[in-house]
């Protein structure tokens, strides 16, 4: 029995990734990491800023995201993101540029509290990546 | 008659013209492949968004305590209208279309006595709008720095439509927009973006109920306005696209209607050429004649 599900994630103005021999994926849902096996029940959530690791027969691959919603139906997960970067694609000086807006945008007092959340998160994962 | 020189100057100036229109019309059509290609490549997201909103909104047991950008503020008295129209004109009925459609609108609303606000998204739009709704317009934007529509101008609007919403400045929001169908036809939409229209189409409301996390509310709270930057970001793609169909076309109309002008104007030209050989010799031999 294969353990394979489909994987599509897209942006705003195209499609980024499809894969279908997806084995497990794991993404930084709203209120926790997720990690997403074959048959998983269908969900919906969104995103928080962190990474997103895909398990593939043809290799795993690594990326940044800062917000987007996911949903899981019938063993096809699909993202939905404006925001998504390949951590290979990114070299350290880009890292520094986002941590620098990130930072700015944590130390802003006038914000909610979730935005806030959010901020802190963008700052602590891009600090990981650096 | 026009002399001579007057219509060979005509000429050469129609045939320059020519040459403008048909350099834009090429233009145009590189352009349009591109502005088409990203329509078609933005259509998933905005699909999928709409998938997720239905299986939502379906799924919310409780309406009255639904949130407000999906049910609306209650009331029905101050329209929003966002008029999207290009920032570069010869481009045939483009921005026209839009703005009659927009303007049969507004007419409309004045008669059941509702408030209007108009936003307006490109200038063309608002040159037109400004002479008769002048004090009407709350806000202009204008992306003439972009190249090609992104994101993240959509998003921009986006944000400023959602402020204005949470500060109770309108209840009704429709956005008004070029679908495009072909390089000829482009169809003015009108599409009401808050409250959220959800069609309640049964063959793709799954009775598979969906886990949320964290709840419902939280999601759609979440999901709204981006689907309202999603919207406006389907409506600038489908707008850049007819913008570059019509240019095409009404360039093209240019082209051929500058070569049928030029073929008219050398055939006045030869005549009057011809007349004048013609008027010399007569001249010439009644002089001999004469002799």
């Amino acid at each position: 029995m294969s353990e394979e599900f489909k994987i599509e994630i897209v942006n705003p103005d195209k499609s980024f990734l499809s894969k279908d021999d997806v084995t497990e994926v794991v993404v930084p849902a709203f209120e926790g990491e997720m990690g997403i096996l074959k048959d998983h029940i269908s969900i919906i959530s969104f995103l928080k800023p962190g990474i997103i690791t895909i398990q593939a027969k043809s290799g795993g691959e690594k990326y940044y995201v800062e917000d987007g919603i996911v949903e899981f139906k019938n063993n096809n997960l699909s993202l939905l993101t404006s925001s998504i970067l390949n951590l290979k694609d990114i070299g350290k000086n880009k890292i520094q540029d986002l941590l620098k807006i990130a930072e700015e945008e944590a130390n802003k007092t006038e914000i909610s509290d979730e935005l806030k959340y959010l901020a802190d998160q963008k700052v602590e994962t891009l600090k990981l990546l650096n | 008659m026009a002399s001579l020189d007057d219509l060979k100057k005509r000429i050469s100036s129609v045939k320059s013209t020519q040459k403008i229109t048909k350099a834009m019309k090429m233009v145009a059509a590189a352009k349009l492949k591109r502005a088409q290609d990203s329509a078609e490549k933005g259509r998933p997201y905005s699909e999928k968004m709409n998938n997720i909103i239905l299986n939502l909104s379906s799924g919310i047991s409780d309406k009255s305590n639904a949130p407000k950008l999906l049910s609306g503020t209650g009331n029905e008295q101050i329209h929003l209208c966002v008029v999207m129209t290009s920032d570069r004109g010869l481009c045939g009925g483009f921005n026209g279309n839009i703005i009659k459609k927009a303007k049969s609108y507004f007419s409309k609303l004045k008669e059941e006595g509702k408030e209007l606000k108009i936003i307006t998204v490109g200038s063309k739009g608002n040159d037109q709008l400004k002479r008769l709704y002048g004090d009407k317009i709350i806000e202009n934007i204008s992306f003439k720095n972009s190249k090609n529509a992104n994101y993240f101008d959509a998003e921009k609007v986006g944000k400023i439509i959602i402020e204005k919403f949470e500060k109770e400045e309108f209840d009704i929001c429709t956005i008004f927009y070029n679908q495009f169908k072909n390089v000829i036809t482009q169809i003015p939409q009108a599409q009401q973006i808050i409250p959220l229209k959800t069609e309640n189409n049964n063959e793709n409301g799954s009775d598979e109920s969906y886990e949320f996390e964290p709840d419902e509310d939280g999601i759609l709270n979440n999901l709204l306005p981006k689907n309202i930057s999603t919207q406006i970001f389907k409506a600038m793609l489908e707008n850049s696209a007819s913008e570059q169909g019509a240019r095409m076309s009404a360039m093209d109309n240019a082209t051929r209607n500058a070569g049928e002008m030029v073929d008219k104007l050398t055939i006045e030209y030869n005549r009057s050429r011809q007349a004048a050989i013609t008027k010399e010799l007569i001249e010439i031999i009644s002089g001999a004649e004469s002799l």
